[in-house]
């Protein structure tokens, strides 16, 4: 009885440890990343090349799903205001959970999903085909030369893809709100522009996208370097990136909305 | 394949242009070399010498210090303690900075290649000219070109590596190890999994290359017959100490049992067939689950 209660608490203590050395380390990393990110921006062309791997190659994935989430936003929002015979609010309602929330939420889990796995797996296999080791013999620091480029390429593409989402949301909206049900059209832009805040909603919304941008990135890359050089290694960090990067987003999400909005 | 003519234009000048001294006669020396992971010890106190100019190959069994010795050479690993010189300069006293000062010295044939799969054959051995030298392009296609050529493979140079065989993967390799005329090389397993055609391709390139940039050659290995041929040292490891050593001919006529095991891949000897277990008679007559 006592044995088992002692090997709990040693299991419990031992994964707490492991836990605080891998964020202390995790840390470190970060820090180290920002040291060398001097030639990310001096050979503007390495990142540039990631900016195209992460975010033009999400465009499909971001424009689609924004398409989808605005004509949703339509529907539903319709069907609410109608009750309170406020239709003509749709385009408020549509402009404002997009771009204060769902646009950088919806595109940073999906960004998440689709361009920090990759960079994790990238990296990962990099790490397991002896690439990055390679790299370091050559006296070349792999953190500056493949880490850093596709960390800020993430950081960058992440604020323009949930732009471009907020986007095809409005126009999503508009479709199914005014094409569709037939919601008048001077209502539906002129009270989004009028109620529609740049700084307290568009601006807002832009460094949240921006946060998890660093988030996503930070996590994808951290995971890729750590992960163990092995197949299944590649594959448990790939999928940690996406859980790990997901929850933060959530749990970031609350902060900064509590930080914004909180009246 | 290889014309010493021609090496001297191939090899000439990059040295110069990284501005790297070469007047030191022993390129590696380790005396008294401990190493272990954690509380399991790999190097009990290994002690050898690298003169310049010269391929020694480090033999011995898997998982008896081979690599691990190899990276303690390259600076990616710290040893606990013993001496550890490499172009004169004490590799664990270096700092990051000095270390990559001095790997930019040396260079390392990794066992299967470690080429970038998102980058051309060209832009794989273009990689360490465009990144430690501010030649112009049109220098670094011809230099690229050279060193290509040097290894039988200019037809390639557009082919990305995953469109290459083993052997031409190892070439490519050995291009990009020898784009900045190292005065060090480092060979991790370069036979591993090569048909016979190949591995003999990789060991005259081994050799040849090494003595066109008068360099010295480290080839870790367990292939003996083909190692024998191209090195003129050998030291044999065995559970993280030098067992044995000489010259490949005093290696063939040696009597030492553990050496005579492992150059005639005897199945029985000093190395055990069997791993030690309690008796064979109480393992099957004794109690069950024994």
């Amino acid at each position: 009885m006592l044995d088992g209660l002692l090997s709990f608490f040693s299991f419990i203590g031992s994964r707490t440890i492991s836990a605080v050395w891998r964020l202390g380390f995790a840390a470190r990393f970060f820090g180290m990343l920002i040291l060398l990110s001097g030639s990310s921006f001096r050979r503007i062309n390495l990142t540039l090349r990631e900016i195209y791997f992460s975010g033009v190659m999400s465009l499909i994935i971001i424009l689609v799903s924004g398409l989808f989430v605005g004509m949703v936003l339509g529907l539903q929002g319709y069907d609410t205001l109608a009750r309170y015979g406020s239709e003509e609010a749709l385009g408020v309602l549509v402009a404002l959970s997009l771009v204060r929330e769902l646009g950088p939420v919806v595109a940073g889990l999906l960004f998440a999903s689709r361009a920090g796995s990759a960079i994790t797996a990238e990296i990962g296999l990099m790490k397991a085909t002896e690439q990055l080791d390679a790299m370091d013999m050559m006296a070349v620091n792999p953190i500056a030369r493949v880490v850093a480029p596709r960390f800020w390429g993430g950081v960058i593409s992440m604020p323009l893809l949930a732009a471009l989402f907020s986007a095809m949301g409005v126009l999503g909206g508009y479709l199914v709100g005014v094409v569709m049900i037939g919601t008048d059209s001077g209502s539906f832009w002129g009270q989004m522009q009028a109620s529609v805040d740049f700084q307290r909603d568009i601006l807002n919304g832009v460094i949240k996208s921006m946060v998890f941008g660093i988030a996503v990135s930070w996590v994808a890359v951290f995971e890729g370097y750590d992960s163990d050089a092995t197949a299944e290694g590649v594959s448990r960090a790939t999928t940690r990136t996406v859980v790990t990067s997901s929850l933060a987003i959530l749990g970031l999400d609350f902060i900064l909305t509590s930080l914004m909005f909180r009246g | 394949m290889l014309k010493s003519a021609s090496n001297q234009v191939v090899f000439a000048g990059i040295r110069k242009i990284l501005n790297t001294p070469s007047n030191v006669s022993s390129l590696v020396d380790l005396r008294d070399l401990r190493f272990g992971y954690g509380a399991t010890d790999v190097l009990h106190g290994v002690t050898l010498n690298v003169p310049r100019g010269k391929v020694v190959a480090i033999m011995g069994g898997s998982g008896c210090g081979k690599t691990t010795l190899m990276r303690l050479i390259g600076g990616q690993l710290k040893p606990k303690s013993g001496l550890l010189k490499v172009c004169g300069e004490s590799v664990p006293e270096l700092d990051r900075t000095g270390l990559y000062a001095l790997r930019r010295r040396m260079s390392m044939l990794f066992q299967f290649g470690a080429l970038f799969t998102d980058m051309s054959v060209f832009d794989n051995v273009a990689f360490p000219m465009r990144e430690h030298t501010e030649l112009p392009e049109v220098i670094i296609r011809d230099l690229v070109l050279m060193k290509l050529h040097a290894v039988g493979l200019r037809g390639s140079a557009q082919l990305m590596p995953s469109e290459l065989s083993g052997g031409m993967a190892r070439r490519v390799a050995l291009a990009r190890a020898i784009a900045l005329d190292p005065e060090l090389m480092l060979f991790d397993e370069p036979f591993a999994g090569l048909d016979p055609i190949s591995l003999g391709v990789i060991g005259q390139l081994i050799r040849k290359l090494n003595d066109a940039l008068g360099a010295s050659s480290i080839v870790v290995t367990h292939d003996v017959q083909e190692s024998l041929k191209i090195v003129d040292y050998i030291y044999f490891l065995s559970e993280g100490k030098v067992v044995a050593e000489g010259t490949p001919d005093e290696i063939r006529a040696s009597r030492d049992p553990w050496v005579h095991q492992f150059v005639w891949g005897e199945t029985d000897g000093p190395v055990p067939f069997q791993v030690p277990a309690n008796p064979y008679e109480e393992a099957l007559l004794g109690a069950q689950g024994a």
